[in-house]
């Protein structure tokens, strides 16, 4: 586990899903992304590293969610020259890990970025990322050592989302 | 008496500032009482807190059709009104969403889902959304119980599983109104959870 999230945390990679047409692609029977504790997901939100992350808290069944994600992936291509992270964290039900959250994750070619959070400890770790967060999504927090930010809002604009990152990048 | 005079117009002042910039530092906290309000009901007919007489306290619900939180509490919700009524604790629900912004949030919707679930609680809707912000709700589900002088006991989650109730292990609202009804304070008084944003305009 530990190895894994290294490999995301310095290759920025997930295992790759081959990539195929859509309609020739049978309906997939397994999660291609990883499902992580939040105990493991911590680590990920407090990296020492010179590296701005992004760590974006969504669902597939979360519609002003689904909205902003594309502004989200401009900004990562945007950056992709940049030590910049996006992370998103799925919150999606675990019945619907393999009905919706794989094939959105497939269609869109995210897997790179996405990891699943499944811990019911929700009370406890929902005020752990940030005090002021309230539990609803989205929900985003952007980060650099001990520079840190969260946003309880929707992004509606690519220029909303640049204005928030912007002060952590070395530019 | 001149710096006296100075503290009320920084006090003022600030005041103004705060309530300009972020109006949700005004939301009601644990242990303030709410103002009571009027709101319509899936009924047609306006409702007020103080229309209920003689109970001990309201289980005030912000919650709505679409949010797939909400849904997977809905049961919830009616068993708890179906438990708490008697004992004197309403469920109140209330769709604070802006239905322009999401249509099956709408007041014939409201109406379709009372009847098809056979809501036995008032379900009102938060037309013009002047009443979340007040309450400082932020989700649906978001629940907030009163007592009987509408002061705020507990704010939070109904319990700690969304997603399976047969495998929830702490009953925060249950606890808290068993809190309320031993004379206690709610222990704890606030919890967070996962929801959808209430809905308004950009």
């Amino acid at each position: 586990m530990i190895y894994w999230l290294l490999s995301i945390l310095i290759q920025g990679t997930l295992p790759k899903v081959e990539e195929q047409p859509m309609w020739i692609v049978p309906a997939p029977d397994t999660l291609s992304v990883q499902v992580i504790n939040y105990d493991e997901l911590k680590p990920l939100l407090h990296s020492k590293s010179d590296t701005t992350y992004v760590v974006n808290f969504w669902a597939t069944w979360c519609a002003p969610c689904v909205q902003e994600l594309p502004l989200f992936l401009e900004m990562d291509s945007m950056y992709r020259d940049q030590p910049f992270k996006l992370i998103l964290v799925s919150l999606d039900f675990k019945k619907d890990y393999i009905r919706k959250l794989e094939p959105f994750v497939r269609e869109r070619k995210i897997g790179d970025h996405v990891v699943v959070l499944e811990d019911n400890r929700a009370n406890f770790w929902i005020g752990d990322i940030d005090p002021e967060w309230s539990g609803a999504i989205p929900a985003t927090l952007v980060y650099r050592g001990q520079q840190r930010a969260f946003f309880e809002r929707t992004f509606h604009h690519a220029d909303e989302l640049h204005d928030i990152v912007k002060p952590f990048l070395n530019l | 008496m001149k710096s006296q005079f100075g503290k009320l117009l920084l006090a003022l002042f600030t005041f103004t500032l705060i309530s300009a910039v972020a109006p949700v530092v005004d939301a009601y906290k644990v242990g303030e009482q709410a103002a009571d309000f009027s709101l319509k009901n899936v009924d047609g007919n306006m409702v007020s807190l103080a229309d209920f007489k003689g109970v001990n306290g309201y289980i005030v619900v912000f919650t709505c059709n679409t949010c797939p939180y909400a849904e997977m509490y809905e049961d919830r919700i009616i068993a708890l009104h179906n438990k708490y009524a008697s004992q004197g604790y309403p469920v109140v629900a209330i769709n604070p969403n802006d239905p322009s912004v999401k249509p099956g949030d709408d007041f014939a919707s409201m109406q379709t889902r009372s009847k098809e679930k056979k809501f036995p609680f008032k379900y009102l809707f938060d037309d013009g959304q002047k009443v979340y912000p007040a309450f400082g709700a932020t989700r649906t589900p978001h629940v907030f119980l009163l007592d009987a002088n509408r002061y705020i006991r507990y704010i939070g989650a109904i319990d700690d599983n969304a997603q399976d109730a047969s495998l929830v292990s702490v009953k925060y609202l249950e606890n808290a109104i068993a809190s309320l009804k031993a004379g206690n304070n709610p222990d704890p008084s606030e919890t967070k959870a996962i929801g959808c944003t209430i809905k308004v305009k950009s």
